[in-house]
This record gives C-alpha cells, sequence and structure tokens, in this order.
C-alpha cells in the first residue's frame, strides 16, 4: 500500500519534467539496484540512472521483485538525475519472511555524484562517489540478533566503463565498487552488531556483454560485512538478462544466489525489475 | 573462499578486457585491413548508407539547426570520404580536420549523442551486422572529444 502511494506520488510530481530530454545513449542509465540507485541489480554502478545528459533532468521509477526459498523481497524505488552530474534516489525495501512469518523494512535515500569521466567516451572509466542512508523501520528483530542501529549510512565509489567494441566486436560493460558498509543484510537486520560495530570494506563488480543495442547478459558480485555473530553473512551474486527495448522503459530478468540467509540455506531463486524513465 | 575465487574470476575477466583493448588500439596503427571497409558495402555501400544518414539528420529537430547553412551534398560526400578512409578503404578525406570543421558550432554532448543515433539508425536501415557497426562507432567515438563542445 505504501508502495502504491509512494509511486502515485512520484508520479504527480514528475509529471511536469516527463518530456525531459534523453541525451544519453540507450543503455547507458542502467536499471536501477535493490537500493535504489542507478546500476545493475545488486551493485550501484558509476552511471546515473535516467538518460539526462548535460543540463537535462530525468527520472525513473522501478519495481524490484525477488523470490527466493524462503524469502521475498520487494523494492519500490524512484530516481532523479540532474546534468548526469548529480543522482538522488529513493527506495522502499520490504523483505518477508516466508517460513518465519512477519516482515523486515527499511527505506533508503541515495546520493550520487560523478567524478569524473564517460561510461562510453574517452579510454578511462566514469567514476562517481555515493551515499546510501538507510532507515529500518522494523528494528525489533534486527536488534534481537545483536543489530546495534536501526540506521546507517554505506558509502561507495564506482568506477564503469563500456567497450563498444569489445571482445567477438560485441559492447562490453564492467563495473567496479568499492562500498564502507555497517548494514547487515543490505540494513534489513540493522546496522553494526555485537561481532563488529565498525564499518566494513566490501568489493562487488559487474560485467555484461551486449548480445546487441537492447540485449544484455551479465554477472554480478557482492562481498557482503559480517558484523552479527547470530549468523555468517554471505556473499551474493547473479546471472542477468536485462532488456532496453526503448529509452522509457528496462527490463532486467536474474537468477541470483543469496546463500545463506539468517541461518536459512540455499536462498537462490529468480528476480525481476522493471524501470520507466522520464 | 569459494566467494573470494569469483571475485578473482571477475578480475580476471576485467584483465583480458583491458589487454583485449590495448590490443585492438594497436591493430588501428599497424597494416590497415579492409575488412571494415568491405562489410560496410565498399564504396557504394557506404555512400549509400550515409545518404540516410543525413536524411535522418535532417528530421531530426534536436541537431538539424546545426546544418542549416550546410551544403548538404558536400556534407554527404565528405563524410561518405571520410568513413571510406577510417574504415580501411582506398579514399583519401580532403576535408578539414575534425576540431576545425566544428569549431564554433557548440555541439553538446547530447547532440553528439543524437547523431550517433542517427548513424546507427542508418546502420540498421541497410542490414549492417551488429559486429560491424561496433567496429565503426568505437573509431567514431574516439571522436568525442575533437567535436564535441568546440
Amino acid at each position: 500500500m505504501k508502495i502504491r502511494i509512494l509511486i502515485g506520488a512520484v508520479c504527480l510530481c514528475m509529471s511536469p519534467i516527463a518530456a525531459a530530454d534523453f541525451g544519453r545513449l540507450l543503455a547507458t542509465g542502467g536499471l536501477t539496484t535493490i537500493e535504489g540507485a542507478g546500476g545493475g541489480g545488486i551493485v550501484p554502478w558509476a552511471t546515473l540512472s535516467s538518460y539526462a545528459e548535460q543540463g537535462q533532468w530525468g527520472g525513473t521509477l522501478a519495481y524490484n521483485h525477488a523470490n527466493v526459498r524462503d524469502y521475498q523481497l520487494d523494492v519500490a524505488a524512484a530516481t532523479l538525475n540532474y546534468d548526469n552530474r548529480v543522482e538522488f534516489s529513493y527506495a522502499q525495501q520490504r523483505f518477508t519472511l516466508e517460513s518465519l512469518g512477519g516482515e523486515l523494512e527499511q527505506a533508503i535515500y541515495g546520493v550520487k555524484y560523478r567524478l569524473y569521466g564517460d561510461v562510453v567516451y574517452g579510454k578511462a572509466p566514469q567514476i562517481s562517489m555515493g551515499a546510501l542512508h538507510k532507515k529500518n523501520t522494523t528494528f525489533a528483530l534486527p536488534n534481537a540478533v545483536g543489530a546495534t542501529d536501526d540506521s546507517g549510512t554505506d558509502f561507495y565509489l564506482a568506477a564503469t566503463k563500456a567497450w563498444l567494441d569489445g571482445p567477438w566486436h560485441r559492447t562490453w560493460l564492467a563495473n567496479l565498487t568499492v562500498r564502507a558498509t555497517k548494514a547487515n543484510e543490505m540494513g534489513l537486520l540493522g546496522f553494526g552488531g555485537d561481532k563488529k560495530d565498525d564499518y566494513s570494506l566490501v568489493a562487488e563488480a559487474s560485467v555484461g556483454m551486449f548480445i546487441n543495442r537492447h540485449w544484455i547478459v551479465g554477472v554480478e558480485y557482492r562481498q557482503k560485512p559480517n558484523h552479527l555473530n547470530f549468523a555468517d553473512e554471505q556473499d551474493w551474486h547473479d546471472v542477468f538478462v536485462g532488456w532496453f527495448p526503448t529509452k522509457r522503459i528496462a527490463v532486467a530478468l536474474a537468477y541470483t544466489n543469496l546463500k545463506t540467509i539468517a541461518g536459512a540455506p540455499e536462498q537462490s531463486g529468480v528476480y525481476g525489475s522493471m524501470q520507466v524513465t522520464f | 573462499m569459494r566467494d573470494l575465487s569469483v571475485f578473482r574470476a571477475l578480475l580476471l575477466i576485467l584483465t583480458v578486457f583491458m589487454s583485449h583493448q590495448v590490443a585492438a588500439n594497436s591493430d588501428t596503427t599497424a597494416a590497415r585491413s579492409t575488412a571494415l571497409y568491405d562489410e560496410l558495402g565498399g564504396h557504394d555501400g557506404i555512400r549509400q548508407m550515409m545518404e540516410t544518414f543525413v536524411l535522418n539528420i535532417a528530421e531530426d529537430e534536436r541537431v538539424v539547426h546545426h546544418f542549416v547553412n550546410a551544403d548538404i551534398e558536400r556534407f554527404h560526400t565528405q563524410i561518405s570520404e571520410h568513413i571510406c578512409e577510417l574504415s580501411g578503404g582506398p579514399c583519401t578525406y580532403k576535408g578539414a580536420s575534425m576540431p576545425e570543421v566544428h569549431k564554433g558550432m557548440n555541439i553538446s554532448r547530447a547532440e553528439f549523442n543524437a547523431i550517433v543515433e542517427n548513424l546507427i539508425t542508418a546502420m540498421e536501415t541497410h542490414d549492417v551486422a551488429v559486429s560491424t557497426q561496433n567496429r565503426l562507432l568505437a573509431i567514431l567515438a574516439a571522436m568525442h572529444n575533437d567535436v564535441i563542445q568546440r
């Protein structure tokens, strides 16, 4: 319900700028991650969401859903980009505990700033830095398993580069992200913990190949910190297919392996993402 | 540990890309092959494709204002010659350098991308294979800095 209201509100707010120009090339806006920032599925990239170029505004609305053995994750997200320089994002996550019962929720406010370069042009990668401020609104369970705080802020530095004429004369994209975080399971299990109550540095990466201008296949990897004694956190990966039929629409489907979450093993399943760009 | 090996594999893939890119760059300075020129359909194929490209630009309100005073016939001939030469064909582009041509035009980043899109549409219209499109686009994308905001 909350999510529907959010989408409705954002639609209303954005209607005056619905005629924003799409000054960048197809697919360079990427997708919307589960944390709201522009990127792949689980890794934020240096690219900024939407197709706004210098002097232009752009925005996206997205809905992501992951369905693994014992859990479901629903994410509604919105982003705004000005000048292809700064991106603001908001995401509302709802994590449903299918077998245990109950839900975990958090809101994520993001900002990303492009420091240098362009993902397509020039030899150097595009480099951006970003912050994701997260507020867990269901802290009772995280608190009970040893988390220290109900809110926290991730900081990341991302480098993304596309090669128009890469191996097999296909366009390739690679991204490396380094993140400082106190978040347990992204923040759904709170921030900091009885094992470690300090920032951890984690690495994340994505590699994709465009079969043609509209279709990309790729893999993602995301290292996770370990702040709680009650259960080890495990790294995530996924294999994805992205479809960019037009600049308005982007769709991704992934097979994701989240391994053991909160002690429940073999959390693999499907992930779907749908994005509309303004 | 398995997680770490996945990460190492990704890093390895990245390294392979970088080295591929270095190799591709040195290719362009080595003995020129006419392969790309041939794949684009040679002299006639390039001229026809460039005609579609020019017509696409003429209908594109985002960029057409840059061409209102242009001699379209001359532009068509020169860009065809230039593409012919860049793709390894037996032509010599006799026009001015890219920075000179675009001096004072103040072409924005968005307008450059619009031109790229017109080129891609022209290549699609002429059924140019994705691999061939990418080879040409990579050569032209290297001119980005010589063209924009001059």
